[in-house]
């Protein structure tokens, strides 16, 4: 009965997304049109449609990192910005900006993207550092946030010294879907397929958790060593989504709680969920984004934290979710 | 289950020193102590979760020599009133809280077998909860959730149960019934270990180990009038014993 429901809402979630990324295809700054001159399949098959697709699948790994965050701290308020990811990316895009008039060739090997990545990674190694391992969660939120504020300043430093760089730092700040190539769509897709195969796999870690870390010991779970593999995949999944769409708000912390009511408390079946939550939420954002003041487009974190945010709201109001405190 | 020169560290300070404990096979043994005495510590030790030194050995075999696994499937612990969580609206429904227990049993996918279905229905019916089993585990009463989590214990199928406090949060039948569950489990070829602040129930196991200022203060068979003295003598002689029918009840002086 119970696998019944969830292969239906699992096929609902997926039709959804697919005919958004149909409608992502078709719908442009030229209008909605379904029989295309020669010409603008160019349009259709190099930009629109590895835009569609690279949205959906930045919002899918955002989503995953949430859910993986959430539960990892269990935690409702944790995204996959928190262990310095965020701010690593931030300062990677900032300092290869600000460097890059030097002409090194490694810079230009590095890329943005590469840069955003790899500040990720760097702002979460950082915060494992600081926190002296991985074994006390409330260490590693506690030197993530350290961690952040460290690397924002060292970034502020950047557009201080650099105030031109200020409006390509910004529009990193605020996500940006308009860039996305097929060979970004191929990074994610297979950073997506990796992590989310291994969430799936090791993901009864994180039921076991619910019982209280002593307990999920005793059953026998290699904890400290899973942990550490999904604080890895948490890092991997947000700085590939990051260093091809930069700081989109709001997806990675609200996908898990959209998609919550649906999973029935499974993590197995959350992380999934969040997953394609996280990908339908940043890809309608990006259709709102680009069609809502045609043919200017506004950037697509606005439209995440307005949309993603009003839908919190009322959810929270409809249940009884917090109201335990 | 036996300790020899056991000294349990909780971070750098042991908490319990230089332990000669024989607990009997399959019986009841109850741990019993003022606050802050180590009972706790010694169960969290026994079930791997503290750093410990000398020796604690089950039948024979040191506990340091099992795999991880299989000493998840030896001995199961129960925590003590579990500070939940309760952040996330939807949990685990109580079914799928009780399957938990059954992941050292389960291979590296996590997916249930038949026999893992059987054993969390058998759980589940013996401490009264079935009727639960939809519900989500976080929206049940303090009592009910004691049960399921008992539940959950049970469903390890360890030999070695241990238990730090299983009768928080019951209600007076239920903590009846806890005796009856014992009994069954007993039967079935268990051996127990709890923790209990009830006196009166803690002499109703077989066997009582009384701890003090992380020492031993006495071990012995429970209705041992030198058992008594000793449990007198372990609280200061603040409370005494009387006789009730077939038991034994602690009142206050």
């Amino acid at each position: 009965m119970q696998k019944n429901y969830f292969l239906g809402k699992l096929s609902g979630l997926l039709i959804l997304s697919a005919v958004l990324v149909l409608l992502g295809t078709l719908l442009g700054s030229i209008g909605a049109s379904w029989n295309m001159p020669g010409s603008d399949q160019t349009v259709l098959f190099d930009i629109r449609l590895p835009r569609s697709l690279g949205a959906y699948l930045a919002g899918a790994l955002l989503g995953l990192a949430g859910g993986i965050a959430q539960s990892l701290f269990r935690n409702p308020l944790a995204d996959p910005y928190l262990l310095g990811s965020a701010s690593g990316a931030l300062l990677g895009v900032g300092s290869i900006l600000c460097f890059a008039y030097l002409g090194n060739s490694w810079l230009d090997i590095i890329g943005l993207n590469g840069g955003a990545f790899l500040g990720a990674l760097i702002g979460v190694l950082a915060s494992l550092l600081l926190a002296g391992g991985y074994r006390s969660s409330l260490r590693l939120l506690l030197s993530g946030v350290v961690i952040s504020v460290i690397l924002g300043a060292a970034n502020s430093l950047f557009t201080f010294i650099r105030p031109d760089l200020f409006q390509s730092i910004q529009s990193f700040m605020l996500g940006n879907t308009t860039l996305l190539s097929w060979s970004g769509v191929a990074v994610m897709a297979i950073a997506l397929v990796i992590c989310l195969l291994i969430t799936l796999i090791i993901s009864p870690v994180l039921d076991a958790l619910s019982l209280g870390e002593n307990t999920a010991r005793t059953l026998g779970l290699p904890l400290d060593q899973l942990r550490l593999v999904l604080i890895g995949i948490l890092a991997l999944a947000t700085g590939c989504a990051v260093a091809q769409t930069g700081l989109v708000a709001f997806v990675g912390l609200a996908a898990p709680h959209l998609v919550r009511k649906l999973s029935g408390g499974r993590q197995r079946v959350q992380i999934l969920f969040s997953c394609l939550g996280g990908g339908i939420l940043l890809l309608s954002s990006d259709l709102i984004a680009r069609t809502l003041f045609a043919p200017i487009e506004i950037p697509v974190g606005v439209v995440t934290a307005v949309l993603g945010g009003l839908y919190l709201l009322a959810l929270l109001r409809r249940t009884s979710f917090g109201a335990h405190s | 289950m036996k300790t020899r020169q056991l000294t349990v560290y909780r971070g750098p300070c042991a908490i319990l020193s230089d332990l000669n404990l024989d607990i009997p096979q399959n019986k009841w043994t109850s741990v019993i102590g003022p606050n802050g005495a180590g009972k706790s510590s010694l169960l969290q030790a026994m079930a791997g979760l503290l750093k410990w030194s000398g020796s604690i050995t089950v039948d024979e075999i040191n506990l340091t020599s099992f795999a991880r696994k299989d000493l998840a499937k030896k001995i199961a612990w129960l925590d003590q009133g579990s500070s939940n969580q309760e952040e996330f609206d939807d949990s685990l429904s109580v079914y799928d809280t009780v399957m938990l227990g059954r992941i050292p049993h389960q291979g590296w996918l996590h997916l249930p077998s038949k026999p893992d279905h059987i054993m969390v229905e058998q759980a589940l019916q013996q401490t009264d909860a079935w009727h639960l089993r939809q519900r989500p585990f976080l929206q049940l009463s303090g009592g009910e959730r004691q049960r399921v989590l008992l539940a959950r214990l049970i469903a390890v199928d360890s030999e070695i149960l241990l238990l730090d406090e299983p009768l928080a949060n019951l209600d007076p039948p239920h903590q009846a019934d806890f005796l009856k569950w014992q009994g069954n489990l007993l039967t079935q070829g268990k051996t127990l270990v709890t923790v209990l602040h009830e006196i009166h129930f803690a002499l109703r196991a077989d066997f009582v180990v009384m701890l003090k200022d992380g020492k031993l203060h006495f071990q012995g068979p429970s209705q041992d009038p030198r058992t008594h003295q000793a449990l007198v003598a372990l609280f200061d002689g603040r409370v005494r014993l009387e006789k009730l029918g077939n038991d034994w009840i602690a009142l206050p002086n």
